[in-house]
């Protein structure tokens, strides 16, 4: 193992104005800051409250283009991966994150805050098969 | 009006957190995915970062009958480990560990407008609309 490009101090600052997101958006509106939770409630699923989910999106999509405008650095996209891939993983992703109840973000950052025990089961999971599935393509099938 | 506000603040925060900690470039999760190889622990601090202030908030906020915006808390009810749980956190995590996105960063990588979030994003969307026309 080699570590590259390790960056603690902007993960720190990132991680915790993310924690303080979520604490907000449970503080003021009662809600989970799940983000695949909000965009499936935005988007797929039927329902009255959608306002607010499209307004935390617009949201993240600001706070976002607002740091790749500050932050040097911020707007780096390294990937080396075919295009076909990332619609595909998109796909998994959202099946998945609706079969599971929840991403990195709703089962992670929120689940874990509260102590959840299917949030951990949840998160223990998707780490490994996150590992797992870098390993296979790096390692074990030698593409990358 | 105001926990529209909120919620568009609390959105702004979220997206600030993600790319100032680079979690919108696929190669640093990836990287930090591959502890066999080229590792980057960097998500750890992320992830670390934010559960700390959750830890904590969590507790004081919880305490509250209800949110300030809101008359009630809407928080998930069940607490058992079922195969759904896993068997989607076990798709989400391959569909992760492919392209290093999960769906934050994902969405909020919309605004570098390159390509390769966008698919993502349709691929995401489309993922979701499926899980709905299954039946129950």
């Amino acid at each position: 193992m080699t570590i590259v490009n390790f960056t603690p101090w902007t993960g720190l600052i990132g991680g915790l104005l993310i924690g303080a997101s979520a604490s907000l958006l449970l503080w003021l509106n009662g809600r989970i800051a799940g983000i695949s939770g909000i965009v499936a409630g935005a988007s797929v699923e039927p329902g009255e409250d959608k306002a607010w989910r499209w307004l935390f999106l617009a949201g993240l999509l600001g706070g976002a283009a607002l740091a790749f405008w500050l932050v040097p650095g911020s707007r780096a996209f390294d990937t080396d991966l075919p295009w076909p891939v990332f619609p595909v993983a998109g796909l998994l992703v959202g099946f998945g994150t609706r079969l599971g109840s929840g991403c990195t973000s709703g089962h992670g950052v929120c689940g874990l805050g509260r102590l959840s025990p299917r949030s951990l089961a949840s998160v223990v999971t998707f780490m490994a098969a996150g590992v797992l599935t870098v390993f296979v393509i790096r390692h074990g099938l030698g593409v990358v | 009006m105001k926990k529209h506000l909120a919620a568009l603040i609390a959105g702004l925060l979220f997206g600030l957190g993600l790319a100032i900690s680079q979690m919108t470039n696929p190669a640093k999760v990836l990287n930090f995915l591959d502890i066999a190889g080229t590792w980057d622990p960097t998500l750890a601090f992320v992830m670390g970062g934010a559960v700390l202030v959750t830890l904590i908030s969590f507790r004081f906020i919880l305490k509250q009958d209800r949110p300030l915006f809101e008359g009630r808390f809407h928080l998930p009810t069940r607490s058992d480990i079922d195969a759904r749980l896993i068997a989607g956190a076990v798709l989400f995590g391959i569909g992760w560990g492919l392209a290093g996105y999960c769906p934050g960063p994902g969405v909020a990588a919309l605004a570098m407008g390159l390509w390769e979030p966008a698919l993502f994003v349709v691929g995401l969307l489309v993922g979701m609309w499926a899980f709905r026309r299954l039946p129950a």
